[in-house]
């Protein structure tokens, strides 16, 4: 097992959910009801969880790498914390990482926009995670598996809540269809990186640690058909001439949308201001 | 090997005394229940000290309690973990550390018959037992008790309530809105 590759494949993972929940909890004390505003929040409580076990993973994976394999995930390490003269820890990972050490998909990091985009995106992403997770509960990895196993229960909850919402906005009035439409225009190029391998995360499948996701979209596209349709939604058609629909990708390699900068300024202040402080 | 089998029995008698203080350590959220209803304690191993000298008490040995979040972000556990500290300290355990396990999964059927019933009686309806309702299917209700008045002609208010592992339902019947400690 290729311990430095895996390391990034948690970083990957756990951006993923931490930035996904820095985004929803935008939401706190401005949901359109207050039991909506809750849901949201308590969605962004369990994806935090979930970044938190991620990261506390691979600060542990990375305190155990030989010098030479440390080198070889240089630069993904927060500069801050080498003047700490101390482990790396879940925090360091989370606070002082720049953003092109980020390795999140780029569909969570885009704002969060009206309620029917961030319902959508949170269909989109719990969608995926249900499969990816069922997976990645089989794979070698006993830590994985573990975060795994406990995460798809709550994942199960997300995805129901926000399916019901996306069939209660497409099926609902002329305004919240309208909406969603446009949340789908906005978003659909952004689903297709879920499903893009990037390097390290191809590397993790063929040892047998990680999954190949390239593999989850065909189950993925089910899943938003059957909602759709109930939902009186248009799954977007490919391209006729190239078979291939455009794809917005990147994120898993470091290159964000300008908006990641943003999230972190705000989520890392504290962090930056006053290292290494603890409550 | 004598000494080892006295350790043995020692050291169980010592995890029995464990599990007792650990009925006093409370869910900060759920004060009336203890971590062991909420079946959040996997595990408790006990060593106790042998060097036989005076003046070291078996409670000088080392401890470790092993503990099992109920949702992955919940914020309960970090209290939970100091919280089971400093109970076992006040019973002189000085040496105890507090694992977490991820895996199996906590689920409401590990929330004890004891635990179900302080919870009514809190006014926080019990789990259903764990069914198809733990699904990702939409417009699914479950039919739960109001914890009041025993009426089933309740309505689920919201999904989540005040912390992640709750739902708001209201009844029909007397007409309060409570809590409903979902399954999972
Ligand atoms: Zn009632």
């Amino acid at each position: 097992m290729n311990a430095p590759n895996l390391f990034q494949y948690c970083l990957h993972l756990a951006d993923n959910v931490l930035i996904l929940s820095q985004r929803n909890s935008e939401w706190c004390g401005h949901g359109p009801v207050l039991e909506q505003d809750i849901a949201i929040t308590n969605i962004s409580l369990d994806l935090l969880g979930q970044a938190r076990n991620m990261y506390q993973y691979a600060a542990a994976l990375y305190n155990k790498l030989s010098e030479e394999e440390k080198s070889a995930v240089e630069f993904l390490v927060p500069r801050p914390w080498k003047i700490f003269g101390r482990e790396l820890t879940e925090d360091d990972l989370a606070f002082l990482r720049d953003e092109r050490q980020y390795l999140n998909l780029l569909l969570v990091e885009l704002p969060k926009g009206d309620w029917a985009l961030t319902i959508l995106r949170q269909f989109f992403f719990s969608a995926f995670q249900i499969i990816f997770y069922q997976q990645l509960q089989q794979r070698e990895d006993a830590q994985l598996s573990a975060i795994a196993e406990k995460s798809l229960k709550e994942v199960a909850y997300h995805l129901r809540w926000s399916s019901e919402w996306v069939v209660r906005m497409g099926d609902g009035t002329d305004e919240s269809n309208r909406r969603i439409r446009n949340a789908l225009d906005e978003l659909w190029s952004f689903t297709g990186e879920m499903f893009l391998p990037s390097t390290y995360e191809l590397q993790v499948a063929d040892e047998g640690f990680g999954v190949n996701v390239a593999l989850l979209k065909e189950t993925w596209l089910q899943k938003v058909s059957e909602v759709f349709a109930e939902a009186r939604l248009k799954v977007p058609q490919q391209d006729e001439t190239s078979g291939k629909s455009w794809v917005q990708s990147g994120g898993k390699e470091g290159s964000h949308t300008e908006y990641l900068g943003y999230i972190l300024t705000d989520m890392q202040y504290l962090q930056r201001t006053f290292p290494d402080s603890v409550w | 090997m004598v000494v080892a089998t006295e350790n043995m029995t020692s050291s169980s008698v010592e995890e029995q005394k464990i599990w007792q203080i650990l009925q006093e350590v409370k869910d900060p959220e759920i004060p009336v229940l203890s971590i062991v209803d909420l079946g959040i304690v996997r595990s408790v191993h006990y060593l106790p000290s042998n060097s036989g000298e005076p003046g070291v008490s078996k409670r000088d040995g080392r401890g470790e309690v092993t503990i099992t979040p109920t949702y992955s972000g919940c914020p309960a556990m970090d209290v939970i973990r100091m919280d089971i500290r400093l109970k076992l300290l006040e019973h002189g355990y000085k040496n105890i550390t507090v694992q977490q396990s991820l895996s199996p999964a906590w689920t409401t059927d590990w929330i004890t018959e004891e635990g179900k019933r302080k919870l009514k009686e809190f006014g926080i309806a019990p789990p259903n037992p764990k069914q198809q309702f733990c699904t990702s299917e939409m417009f699914k209700e479950e039919a739960v008790q109001c914890p009041f008045c025993n009426s089933y002609h309740t309505k689920q208010v919201s999904r989540f309530g005040s912390t992640a592992c709750k739902a708001v339902y209201h009844c029909d019947n007397c007409k309060e809105n409570f809590d409903y400690f979902k399954c999972h």
